[in-house]
């Protein structure tokens, strides 16, 4: 063999010379000439063509590389090909005629390359789309319906003593589901009672019926608007975090360390969860109440001619306590759920990043829809029941 | 091979606010070594090769990558030099979100004009050298630990960089799958020219491929000794060197 001129591929040359190559000599003995400059980065190398070596079992062929100026991985994708075209050929390469270096970056690329595994993307029939996902719905709701047991028996065996929950872990979510909520559901009620009081201020005025604002502000808020509104603004804000932090340990692996050690996921991680809320959101409900009526209020002041007094009183009269009961017990019922679906959606997901935040996005979407569903059907029952 | 300094730290101080990792580092790495970083858990090795790849700016103390001083340039100037390394991260640091092809494929789309079916071949390429080519349209969840770390290996060198980190390349592998690693980072570093800065505490790999390396202690906070890992374990009299080599050694029976 001749003299290698050849330079590692950090050398940097001027690029002069494009890559060439062509093979010369008889079919038994074949010799691949390499010359210029093969560089990756060019995105000049060309592709060894898939006919360019005829079948000659028990050939051998040899390189001569003595006119080649710079290359790097980019000569090794040409080897490669040739490599791969040279034993369907039949044809061995002489690899002691390449340079150390090429040789044993081509060593490591395989003749027969594995092939790619591909994800099965089988087309499922509508139909049985359908069902699956009708199926995965009500096996979901079983699932909810059992971890809540399972948090409740978790919640009894704390009380009688027999099992343990965290207080640090309680107090941690209630601080932050409690006060530390307070200034955007008190914003976001605020506004609700103002909008209301304008909506109904303008029709009432008409029949000269001005003060009984006060009455639809404070029947919308009590019966509806403070429950469902706080309800929401949880979903986004609890929910979302509660599933996000569930998923990230489940990422972790720190909820099979708990199932390993036996700890149940349901006392330890739910529990403070669900607790959490159901302690907060009848207070925050009956915050957002008083702070929906204030924003009426304001309203009703500042457009109508209405006294303070009146407004107050008028507000009074227009409510009887069973309605107050009402929207407490729907506010205790829409904690528990958004505790229990955001904790069952972080416990759900998958281990990567991306499924963090699709966990996240889940419990709110799932936690709005399903505030808003509840609250559907606690209005049937109250019809019924003719509150 | 020319003995020519690729990288030179000259009395390195590392520290996380007040608290000081390590004091008074200096070192050369020589082109196309594999020089290792060693020490016993908590003494700064990762720190030490965070602040080499730009990740954590050391509060004193010079760092130059060939002629340029790394920390005096811009940031600009900093993601340039970054160019020439490739890093590969503990558990691979892949990118959840992409497949295995798209992790390779993602520097070379921001970084150069290559077109789609070239990108595509020397991304084939680079999962060839790593023997991960069937992996290429998997994502990241969908393989194994190992075969993460070899992904990882393959889009450190995307971008065909001269200078490669390895963050315990064999922290978490089977014996057989580490010492198969071990293998590659020689064939690359011959085959591709690289330099190679090696993390690790598994000494059976650190005798077979490193050539030059800084031992680190976590007590006086500075290192202690440098030299081959092989030169460490037959020579180097100091008691805690001496009982870091020699364990695993006496272990193995005769490396």
């Amino acid at each position: 063999m001749t003299d290698q001129t050849t330079t590692g591929p950090s050398a940097a040359q001027p690029a002069d010379r494009t890559p060439q190559w062509h093979l010369q000599g008889e079919q038994t003995a074949p010799v691949m000439v390499l010359s210029g400059t093969w560089q990756a980065r060019a995105g000049n190398i060309p592709v060894f063509p898939k006919d360019g070596l005829k079948k000659a079992p028990g050939a051998h062929l040899s390189f001569q590389t003595s006119d080649l100026q710079v290359w790097d991985t980019g000569l090794v994708a040409f080897l490669w090909d040739l490599k791969r075209v040279a034993h369907d050929a039949g044809i061995s390469l002489d690899m002691q005629t390449l340079p150390g270096p090429m040789r044993q970056l081509l060593e490591l690329l395989p003749e027969v390359p594995d092939e790619p595994v591909h994800h099965k993307t089988a087309r499922t029939p509508f139909l049985e789309t359908v069902g699956n996902h009708a199926i995965a719905s009500m096996t979901e709701v079983g699932v909810v319906t059992e971890l809540g047991a399972l948090t409740a028996k978790g919640a009894l065996l704390t009380l009688l003593g027999r099992s343990r929950m965290r207080m640090v872990d309680l107090l941690a979510n209630t601080a932050d589901a409690g006060p530390y909520a307070l200034l955007i559901v008190g914003i976001v009620n605020f506004l609700i009672g103002a909008i209301l009081a304008f909506v109904g201020a303008v029709e009432l005025q008409k029949f000269a019926a001005g003060i009984y604002v006060a009455s639809l502000v404070g029947i919308a808020m009590v019966r509806e608007m403070a429950a469902v509104m706080t309800a929401i603004i949880m979903a986004g804000r609890t929910g979302g975090a509660y599933a996000a932090r569930i998923s990230t340990m489940q990422g972790n692996e720190e909820i099979d360390a708990l199932n390993v050690f036996g700890i149940p996921t349901s006392t330890y991680l739910i529990l403070p969860a669900v607790l959490s809320l159901i302690i907060t959101m009848p207070f925050l409900y009956l915050y957002g109440c008083l702070i929906g009526m204030l924003g009426g209020f304001v309203v009703a002041i500042s457009m109508l001619d209405i006294t303070a007094a009146g407004y107050f009183h008028q507000t009074i009269t227009a409510f009887h306590i069973g309605q107050f009961i009402f929207g407490f017990t729907k506010s205790l019922v829409f904690g528990a759920f958004i505790g229990l679906t955001s904790c069952r959606i972080g416990l759900k997901a998958g281990r990567s990043a991306a499924d963090v935040g699709i966990a996240a996005t889940r419990a709110v979407v799932v936690g709005i829809v399903g505030v808003i569903a509840i609250d559907a059907i606690f209005a049937v029952i109250a019809d019924v029941l003719g509150i | 091979m020319p003995d020519q300094t690729v990288l030179s730290l000259r009395d390195i101080t590392l520290s996380f606010g007040p608290k000081i990792i390590q004091k008074n580092i200096s070192l050369d790495v020589r082109k196309g070594s594999i020089f290792a970083v060693m020490g016993g858990s908590g003494c700064g090795k990762s720190t030490l090769l965070k602040s080499m790849i730009g990740l954590l700016r050391p509060s004193a103390g010079e760092y130059h990558v060939g002629d340029e001083n790394y920390w005096a340039g811009s940031e600009t100037h900093r993601t340039d030099l970054n160019h020439r390394f490739g890093v590969l991260f503990q558990s691979g640091a892949l990118w959840s979100s992409m497949t295995i092809g798209e992790n390779i494929a993602l520097p070379l789309q921001m970084f150069t004009d290559l077109k789609p079916d070239v990108i595509r071949r020397l991304v084939e390429l680079k999962l060839g050298f790593v023997g991960m080519l069937q992996a290429i349209d998997l994502y990241p969840s969908e393989i194994s630990g190992g075969m993460r770390k070899r992904a990882g290996l393959a889009r450190a060198l995307a971008l065909d960089p001269d200078i490669l980190f390895f963050d315990e390349p064999s922290a978490g592998l089977d014996p057989i799958t580490s010492a198969r690693l071990d293998d590659l980072i020689l064939n690359l570093r011959d085959g591709l020219g690289a330099t190679i800065i090696i993390v690790s505490h598994e000494l059976s790999s650190l005798f077979h491929i490193a050539d030059d390396g800084i031992f680190l202690d976590a007590k006086t906070k500075t290192p202690i000794a440098h030299g081959s890992p092989r030169d460490l374990r037959d020579h180097c009299t100091d008691p805690q060197v001496h009982a870091f080599m020699h364990r695993e050694r006496d272990e193995e029976g005769n490396t």
